[in-house]
C-alpha cells in the first residue's frame, strides 16, 4: 500500500490542506476577522520550535544518551517564565519601531546601522543553514525509509546518489516553492503573515498528534505501559546505564547546563522564533497564555520520547537501525501502515513548519538588511526614481528563499551525513546564541554601542565558525582533517576542539564558552571604551525606555520635506493604495483630510513615513531612503552639542543664581550684625550719658547741700564752716577732674587730642611722680618703693600725659592698698627695645574675670554703691588710650588676694645720636590708630 | 500596575526555582538507580518537576491578582 505515489499524494494533499488553511486565514484577516488573534493559536505557532529535530532527533538522542534531549525543552520552559519581562519589551519595541526581523532589530537598536543589519543577516543565514539541512535530511530519509516498506533500510549515503534522483533536492525545491507561495504572495507593510501563522499552528497540532499516536501505540500497543518498557530496558545492561545517565553517558552536568542555556537563547533568537513570537504577535497579552501553554506543549511532545527510544533499542538491538528513525521504524516493523504514514506526515509538518517560517524570516532579513541597503546605495541603479519597487522587493525575497534552501541542501550533501540530527541542530543553536548579547544588552543597557555589538557579533561568530563549523567541514572530508587534529597551521593552541588547550568538555559546551567569552567580552568592553553617535544614543533611549516613552516621539529628523515627495516614496515601496491609506490614517489623527489638507511634513510626519517604510524594507534601508529623498539634515553632532550647551548654560545660570543668593544671604547677615552693633553702641551711648550725669550729680548735690547750709545759717561756727568749704572745694575739684577726663576721653576717642610729643626720659617721670605722691602715701601710711635703673632709653611721648597715667596707676594702687600694711613697688626696666613701668600693690587684687573689664569706661571693680573705691571709672580707660596712642600697651597681671601689678611698656626711641629733637614738636592732631579705635565708641 | 509587577516578580522567582530544580546538585540527588511507578527515578523527577513548574506558571499568569 505504501508505494511512492501514495506517499507523494498524501504529502501534497497535506501541503494543499495547509495552503487552504493559510488562504482562509488571509481572507479572514483581510476581512478584519482574524482567526489567529487568539493566545492558543499564538502558543501553537510558537511550537514551530519543535521541528524534525524534535520529531525524529529527540528519540535518536535519547536512545544514545538518555536525557541529552531534555535540556533543549527545559531551557525554553525556564526562560519563558521571564518572557513577560523580556519578550514583552522586545514585542513592544518591535511594534513601535516597525521592526521586521531580528537583523532589523539589532540594526535599529544600534543607530539604524546597515552594516550591523548585514552582519546579523549573514550570521543568521550561515548559522541556520545546517538547521535547514537537518529538516531536508529528516524528510528525505523518512521518505526513503517509508518507500521501502515493509523492509527497514538505512538511507543510502547521499554523496553517491545522482543529483536529480536525490529526494532531498526535490524536497528542498518543493518546500521553496511552497514557502514562496505562502510568504511572498504580497507585501505587507507590517510583515504580518496571518495565513502562515494559521498554517503553522495547524502543523503544530498535526505533529503533536502524530507523535502522541506513535507514542501511545508503542508504549501501550507494543509494550504494556511505561513501567513495562523501562523494566525490560533495565534488564539490558547497556540500556540500564541510560537510567542514570548524568554521570558518564551524557557527559557532565556542565554540558547539561550549557545545553539548557543554549536552548534558552535559541528560543528567543532563532529567526523563526523571533518571527512568530515578535513580528507575528498581534497582542502582547497573548504572551501570558503562552507562558504556560508552550511549555505544556513541549512537555506533551516529550513524554513518549523515552519509551520510543528504549522500545527502539529493544526492537532493533545492535544498532542496525539509526535511532533517528525509530519513530518511523517502530510502526513499520509492527505493520501499522496507516500509523507509519501519519508519522511521516507528522515529521513532514514539523520540517515544513520550520522551513517555511525560517526561510521567510531569513528572506526578509536578506532583502531588507542585506540586499536593499546595498542596492539603494548604488546610484547607478537609480532605484530612487523607480515608480514601483514592490515587484523588486518580492523578487529579492523569493530569490532569498530559494537561495537559503539550496544552501541547506548543499550543506546536507556536504556535511549532513557526518552528524546525527540533534548535533546538526545544536550547531545552529550556537550560532543564533551569538545574537543574545547584542539584543539583550540592547534592550536593558543604554551603554551598548554599535561598534561593541559589531565586534562582539563578529568575534562570537568567528569562534563559532572555528570551533563548530570547521570540524563539521573537516569531518565530512571538505577540509583536511589535520586542521582538527593538529590545529590550523599546526598550532596546537588553536585546535578547534580544544581551543587554548581547553579539554574535557563536549564540543557544544566548549564552543559556547569560548564564543560567549569573546562575544560578551568585546560587546561590553568595546562599548565601555567607545562612544555613541547621536543616532545611536537616541535609539538606545527609544529601546531601553520603551515603556516610558510610549508614543515614540518625533525621532531624529530635523528640517522639512514635501508631503508629496514622502507620499511618492512610500507608494514606491508599498503601493499607492497602501500609502494613501497610511497617510489618511495619520492625518485623521490630526483631524485633517488627505489629500486636500496636506500639511507641511514636520519631523513627526517624516518619522511616521520612515517607520511605515521600515515595515516594508527595514529600518536601515528606510533611513537611507528617507535621507535621500527628503531635504533634511539629521541631527548632527553639532546640533546635539548645541542642545547640550544650552543645557549646560542653564545649569551654569542656576549655579550663578545660587551663588548670588548665597552672597545676598551673607550680605544681609553682615547688615544684621552691623545693625546689632549699632544698637549696642546706641545703648552704650545712653549708658554713658546716664552714668556721666550720675557722676556729675553726686558732687553737685553735696556742693549744693553745703552751700545752702552756709547760705541759710550764718550761725555756723568757723570750724564747721572750714569743714564745709573744704568739702565743697574737694567736690568741685572732683567735678573739674571728671569734666577734664570726659573731655580728654572725647578728644582722644574722636582723634582730636593734642599731644606734645618729645623725647622723654621715663626715669625723670617716675622719680618726679613718685616724689609728688609720696606725701599722700605717707598720710595713708602706705609704703612706696621704686627701683629705677641708672639708665633707660628715652621714649617718644607727651610727658604730661605719661605723668597723668602714672598718677592714675599710683592713686589706684594707693586706693586698694590696705592701710598700715600697704606696700607699693614701682619698677622701671628696659627689655627688648621696650621700656616698661610697673606698679605693684599688695591689695585685694583683680579677679581674672574682671581683668578685661577694668579698662572699660566707668567700669569699677567693687560695689559702686558703697562709694568705695572712689573715682570716676574713667582713669584706667583713659590711661590705656594714652599709652596705646604712643604705641605702647597697658595691662594688668593679678591673682585675687595677692595684689595687682599694672604695667605699661613704650617702645624705646632711636638712640641718642638721632637728630636732636626740638623740645616741643608741633602739635599733632590725632593719630590714625586712635581714630580707628575711637570711631565706634564715640560718634560725635 | 502593581499587580502586573507582582506577577512578573513571581514569574522571575519561578524561573530561578526552575534553574535550581534542573541543575546540579539537585539533579544529582535523583541520578540513582530505582524506579517510581516503574519509571526510573531521574526521569520521573524531571517530568514531574517540569509539570509542577508549568502548573505554577499557569496559576501565576492566569489567576487574577
Amino acid at each position: 500500500m505504501l508505494q511512492g505515489w501514495v506517499i507523494v499524494v498524501a504529502s501534497f494533499g497535506y501541503l494543499g490542506l495547509l495552503f487552504a488553511i493559510a488562504y482562509y486565514a488571509d481572507q479572514r484577516a483581510d476581512a478584519g476577522r482574524s482567526i489567529i488573534r487568539s493566545p492558543y493559536v499564538y502558543s501553537l505557532s510558537l511550537a514551530v520550535y519543535a521541528t524534525a529535530w524534535t520529531f525524529y532527533g529527540s528519540v535518536g538522542r535519547a536512545s544514545a544518551d538518555g536525557v541529552g534531549f531534555l535540556p533543549i525543552y527545559i531551557g525554553p520552559t525556564l526562560i519563558i517564565a521571564i518572557w513577560w519581562l523580556v519578550m514583552r519589551k522586545i514585542v513592544r519595541i518591535a511594534r513601535q519601531n516597525r521592526i521586521t526581523s531580528l537583523a532589523d532589530f539589532v540594526a535599529s537598536r544600534y543607530g539604524k546601522s546597515a552594516l550591523l543589519g548585514g552582519v546579523v543577516t549573514v550570521i543568521a543565514v550561515i548559522g541556520i543553514v545546517p538547521y535547514i539541512s537537518l529538516q531536508l535530511k529528516a524528510v528525505s530519509n523518512s521518505y526513503t525509509i517509508l518507500t521501502h516498506y515493509p523492509e527497514i533500510i538505512a538511507p543510502a549515503a547521499h554523496a553517491n546518489v545522482p543529483l536529480f534522483e536525490d529526494t532531498a533536492l526535490w524536497v528542498a525545491m518543493i518546500l521553496a516553492l511552497f514557502t514562496i507561495a505562502f510568504g511572498t504572495r504580497h507585501l505587507d507593510a507590517a510583515e504580518h503573515h496571518q495565513g502562515m501563522v494559521a498554517a503553522i499552528a495547524f502543523e503544530s497540532l498535526v505533529k503533536l498528534l502524530a507523535f502522541l499516536a506513535v507514542g501511545v501505540f508503542v508504549t501501550f500497543g507494543i509494550y504494556d505501559g511505561f513501567g513495562d518498557v523501562f523494566r525490560r530496558a533495565a534488564s539490558d545492561p547497556e540500556l540500564r546505564a541510560l537510567m542514570t545517565p548524568l554521570e558518564g553517558v551524557a557527559g557532565s552536568y556542565a554540558s547539561w547546563v550549557w545545553l539548557t542555556i543554549l536552548s534558552m537563547l535559541a528560543i528567543m533568537f532563532l529567526p523563526r522564533q523571533f518571527q512568530v513570537t515578535v513580528i507575528e504577535n498581534l497582542d502582547e497579552n497573548h504572551l501570558k497564555k503562552a507562558v504556560w501553554l508552550f511549555p505544556l506543549y513541549m512537555l506533551a511532545i516529550n513524554i513518549f520520547v523515552l519509551p520510543l527510544a528504549f522500545g527502539g533499542r529493544l526492537h532493533f538491538p545492535g544498532g542496525a537501525v539509526d535511532g533517528d528513525t525509530f519513530v518511523l521504524a517502530l510502526p513499520m516493523v509492527e505493520q501499522q501502515e496507516l500509523l507509519a504514514l501519519l508519522v511521516f506526515i507528522g515529521g513532514l509538518s514539523a520540517a515544513t513548519g520550520m522551513v517555511i517560517v525560517e526561510t521567510i524570516a531569513l528572506s526578509t532579513m536578506v532583502c531588507n538588511d542585506l540586499v536593499m541597503p546595498v542596492l539603494l546605495r548604488m546610484r547607478r541603479l537609480r532605484l530612487n526614481e523607480r515608480a514601483d519597487l514592490t515587484g523588486l522587493l518580492l523578487a529579492i525575497r523569493r530569490g532569498a528563499i530559494i537561495g537559503v534552501l539550496l544552501l541547506g541542501y548543499v550543506y546536507f550533501r556536504v556535511a549532513g551525513e557526518a552528524y546525527a540530527l540533534v548535533s546538526i541542530g545544536l550547531i545552529s543553536f550556537a550560532a543564533v546564541a551569538q545574537f543574545a548579547p547584542a539584543v539583550l544588552g540592547g534592550i536593558f543597557w543604554k551603554g551598548g554601542t554599535r561598534r561593541g555589538a559589531l565586534c562582539g557579533l563578529l568575534a562570537g561568530f568567528a569562534v563559532w565558525f572555528h570551533t563548530l563549523m570547521l570540524p563539521a567541514l573537516a569531518r565530512s572530508g571538505w577540509l583536511p582533517l589535520e586542521i582538527v587534529e593538529a590545529g590550523p597551521f599546526g598550532i596546537e593552541l588553536l585546535k578547534p576542539l580544544a581551543l587554548f588547550g581547553l579539554t574535557g568538555l563536549d564540543q557544544i559546551t566548549h564552543a559556547m564558552i569560548w564564543s560567549m567569552v569573546a562575544n560578551v567580552g568585546l560587546y561590553v568592553g568595546v562599548s565601555l571604551f567607545g562612544t555613541q553617535s547621536p543616532v545611536e544614543h537616541h535609539q538606545a533611549n527609544v529601546f531601553v525606555d520603551v515603556f516610558r516613552l510610549e508614543a515614540g516621539g518625533a525621532g531624529f529628523w530635523r528640517g522639512t520635506a514635501s508631503v508629496h515627495d514622502l507620499h511618492g516614496l512610500l507608494a514606491r515601496f508599498v503601493g499607492v493604495t497602501a500609502a494613501d491609506e497610511a497617510f489618511a490614517g495619520f492625518l485623521a489623527g490630526r483631524g485633517k483630510h488627505w489629500p486636500e489638507e496636506a500639511p507641511v511634513a514636520d519631523a513627526e510626519f517624516v518619522h511616521f513615513v520612515e517607520t511605515q517604510l521600515a515595515g516594508a524594507i527595514g529600518a536601515a534601508s528606510a533611513r537611507i531612503m528617507v535621507a535621500s529623498t527628503v531635504k533634511e539634515e539629521t541631527l548632527t553632532l553639532d546640533d546635539v552639542r548645541t542642545i547640550l550647551d544650552e543645557a549646560t548654560q542653564i545649569v551654569a545660570y542656576s549655579h550663578k543664581l545660587e551663588q548670588k543668593s548665597q552672597e545676598l544671604e551673607a550680605a544681609s547677615a553682615e547688615l544684621r550684625a552691623a545693625n546689632e552693633r549699632l544698637q549696642e553702641l546706641d545703648r552704650m551711648k545712653d549708658d554713658f550719658i546716664s552714668t556721666i550725669t550720675h557722676e556729675f550729680r553726686t558732687p553737685l548735690t553735696s556742693i549744693r547741700a553745703f552751700s545752702e547750709i552756709l547760705l541759710a545759717d550764718p550761725e555756723v561756727d568757723l570750724e564747721e564752716r572750714r569743714k564745709f568749704l573744704g568739702i565743697i572745694t574737694r567736690e568741685t575739684e572732683r567735678l573739674t577732674r571728671l569734666i577734664n577726663q570726659v573731655l580728654d576721653l572725647a578728644k582722644i576717642e574722636s582723634g582730636r587730642a593734642e599731644w606734645q610729643i618729645s623725647q622723654v626720659d621715663l626715669r625723670e617721670v617716675v622719680v618726679d611722680t613718685v616724689a609728688g605722691m609720696s606725701q599722700t602715701y605717707k598720710e595713708q601710711n602706705v609704703r612706696i618703693e621704686m627701683r629705677v635703673p641708672a639708665h633707660v632709653s628715652p621714649v617718644r611721648a607727651d610727658v604730661d600725659r605719661l605723668v597723668q597715667v602714672l598718677l592714675n596707676l599710683l592713686s589706684n594702687a594707693l586706693k586698694f592698698s590696705p592701710p598700715d600694711t600697704g606696700r607699693v613697688d614701682v619698677e622701671l626696666a628696659e627689655e627688648q627695645g621696650r621700656v616698661r613701668v610697673s606698679v605693684r600693690d599688695n591689695g585685694p587684687g583683680v579677679r581674672p574675670e574682671d581683668q578685661n573689664y577694668i579698662f572699660d569706661k566707668f567700669r569699677q571693680v567693687g560695689d559702686t554703691l558703697t562709694g568705695k573705691p572712689p573715682g570716676t571709672g574713667l582713669g584706667l580707660h583713659i590711661s590705656r588710650q594714652i599709652i596705646e596712642s604712643f604705641g605702647g600697651s597697658l595691662w594688668v597681671e593679678s591673682r585675687a588676694g595677692e595684689g595687682a601689678c599694672f604695667s605699661f611698656t613704650l617702645p624705646a626711641a632711636a638712640p641718642r645720636m638721632a637728630s636732636p629733637e626740638p623740645p616741643h614738636t608741633p602739635v599733632i592732631r590725632g593719630l590714625g590708630r586712635m581714630q580707628g579705635a575711637g570711631r565706634d565708641e564715640f560718634p560725635e | 500596575m502593581p499587580d502586573s509587577r507582582r506577577k512578573t516578580h513571581r514569574l522571575v522567582a519561578l524561573c530561578l526555582l526552575g534553574c535550581l530544580l534542573f541543575n546540579y546538585p539537585i539533579l544529582a540527588l535523583f541520578n540513582v538507580n530505582g524506579a517510581v511507578f516503574g519509571i526510573p527515578v531521574l526521569y520521573f523527577y524531571i517530568f514531574s518537576a517540569w509539570a509542577v513548574l508549568i502548573v505554577l506558571m499557569g496559576l501565576t499568569v492566569d489567576r487574577a491578582g
